[in-house]
């Protein structure tokens, strides 16, 4: 299982709570939290799925790679961050 | 006159309310500290609809059915799959939004799409025929990456007819309410272009299209090389740029709801310098149907002013006497009395994107 946060600036329009969910990509980790809360998908990937442009996602520390397919490993027990970039002023 | 205009700036959505004896007040009504990209009243002045690009988070599309008092998040247009997710687009903008004529909406947006709603934003199609146009991939940005609708017209005797303009894809009309689209630029010229594409109608950069209510075949352009009528539902544009005072170059038109052939415009010099002429904010008004111009500027700052009007930040009211006009550097004016004299509401708000009256 792995824990997901996000950004406390989502808060600001809908409800973001940390989740635990099980999942061996950042794609299957966050497609199991969307399930739940269909809203707050549209707030971290675009309508291709694809991570974005200005939305960032650690698992364990280490910013993921592959932000269109999200295919990034996720552990057992990994920790995911979904924060929003500073590029997006 | 209109009682009730929204503004809808780069720090969120406010209404323009008039008061008892006539002064307007200014109120926040939503998204406060959010880029409200564009909004709209019902006729019925019940429901309200403001496009949200937030930086990070993405477009958002919202309804209030108080006036503003509340909103609730609605579904946005999303752009097809693609074989290729690289190339796929996703949505960048809700860069124009109109009633349909048939109690539905119109969304044009960037990049390059038109999207029709019957229900108020609970759900949204792709014009197909106009995403799938083989001229549509030549479109390009004109301001942003991507091409975008800024302009769509629908026409108030028959809905079924709708202009779009696009920057920079020209300007295509319906007749079949958006079942096949013809392009209609004829006449408009793109001097940054290589000479032999310079008429192309397909790439031509009209800034802002409006159609005047009482003559449909009437239209209007702010285009990026100059401004431009037609009297022929666009089959043909005129250049009337020459006697355009004090530039040709600018954003925004509004037309007159009654006189089609009185428009207003808010010039600046030119496209490598976007700034009012000689720092003086002033608007242009024609009412023989660009023949001539006449410079109004009783009101607006006449020195050291920087002042510029995005696309939609000019606009008159249902009676045509009423001018609405906002700034990218935050200010607000308002005119009762078709330009003449204009009356500064506030001059530190974010950067103005759209004013409407309720119509």
């Amino acid at each position: 299982m792995a824990t997901v946060n996000f950004t406390p600036q989502l808060e600001r329009f809908l409800t973001a709570p940390p989740a635990t969910v099980a999942g061996d990509t950042v794609k299957t980790v966050l497609s199991e939290v969307f399930a739940d809360n269909r809203k707050l998908e549209g707030y971290v990937l675009d309508e291709q799925g694809r991570l974005r442009k200005h939305v960032a996602v650690f698992v364990d520390g280490k910013m993921i790679e592959d932000r269109e397919d999200l295919s990034d490993p996720v552990g057992e027990g990994s920790e995911i961050f979904v924060m929003q970039a500073l590029s997006g002023g | 006159m209109s009682e009730r205009a929204l503004v809808a700036t780069r720090k969120g959505l406010f209404s323009l309310d008039r008061k008892a004896g006539g002064k307007w007040g200014l109120s926040p009504i939503g998204f406060r500290g959010d880029p409200v990209t564009m909004a709209l009243t019902d006729p019925d002045r019940k429901n309200v609809y403001a496009a949200l690009n937030l930086g990070h988070f993405g477009v958002k599309f919202h309804r209030s059915e108080d006036k503003g008092r509340t909103w609730t998040e609605r579904v946005v247009p999303a752009y097809p799959e693609e074989s290729d997710k690289e190339k796929a687009k996703s949505l960048v903008q809700i860069w124009s939004l109109e009633h349909d004529g048939n109690g539905g909406l119109w969304a044009g947006t960037i990049p390059g799409g038109l999207f029709h709603s019957p229900d108020g934003g609970e759900s949204w199609r792709l014009n197909e025929p106009l995403w799938n146009l083989p001229e549509r991939p030549g479109w390009f940005g004109g301001g942003y990456d991507d091409a975008g609708i800024h302009s769509v017209c629908v026409d108030p005797r028959d809905p079924n007819k709708v202009t779009v303009g696009v920057s920079c894809g020209g300007v295509w009309v319906s007749e079949d309410a958006g079942e096949s689209w013809n392009v209609r630029s004829k006449g408009m010229y793109a001097e940054y272009m290589p000479d032999d594409r310079r008429e192309d109608p397909s790439i031509q950069d009209p800034h802002r299209v409006v159609q005047s209510p009482a003559d449909p075949s009437v239209l209007w352009a702010q285009h990026h090389n100059g401004i431009f009528r037609t009297v022929d539902y666009a089959k043909q544009w005129e250049d009337i740029s020459d006697s355009a005072r004090p530039s040709k170059f600018g954003f925004s038109v509004a037309v007159h709801p009654t006189e089609p052939d009185t428009a207003w415009f808010a010039p600046a010099v030119k496209d490598e310098c976007r700034i009012p002429v000689n720092g003086e904010v002033v608007v242009s008004r024609t009412r023989d149907g660009g023949k001539s111009f006449e410079v109004l500027r009783e009101g607006l700052p006449q020195e050291q002013a920087y002042d510029l009007m995005y696309r939609h930040a000019l606009d008159v009211d249902s009676t045509g006497n009423a001018l609405l006009m906002g700034s990218t550097t935050g200010a607000l004016w308002i005119s009762e009395n078709q330009g003449d004299a204009w009356q500064l509401l506030n001059a530190h708000l974010p950067p103005v994107y759209a004013v409407r009256f309720d119509k």
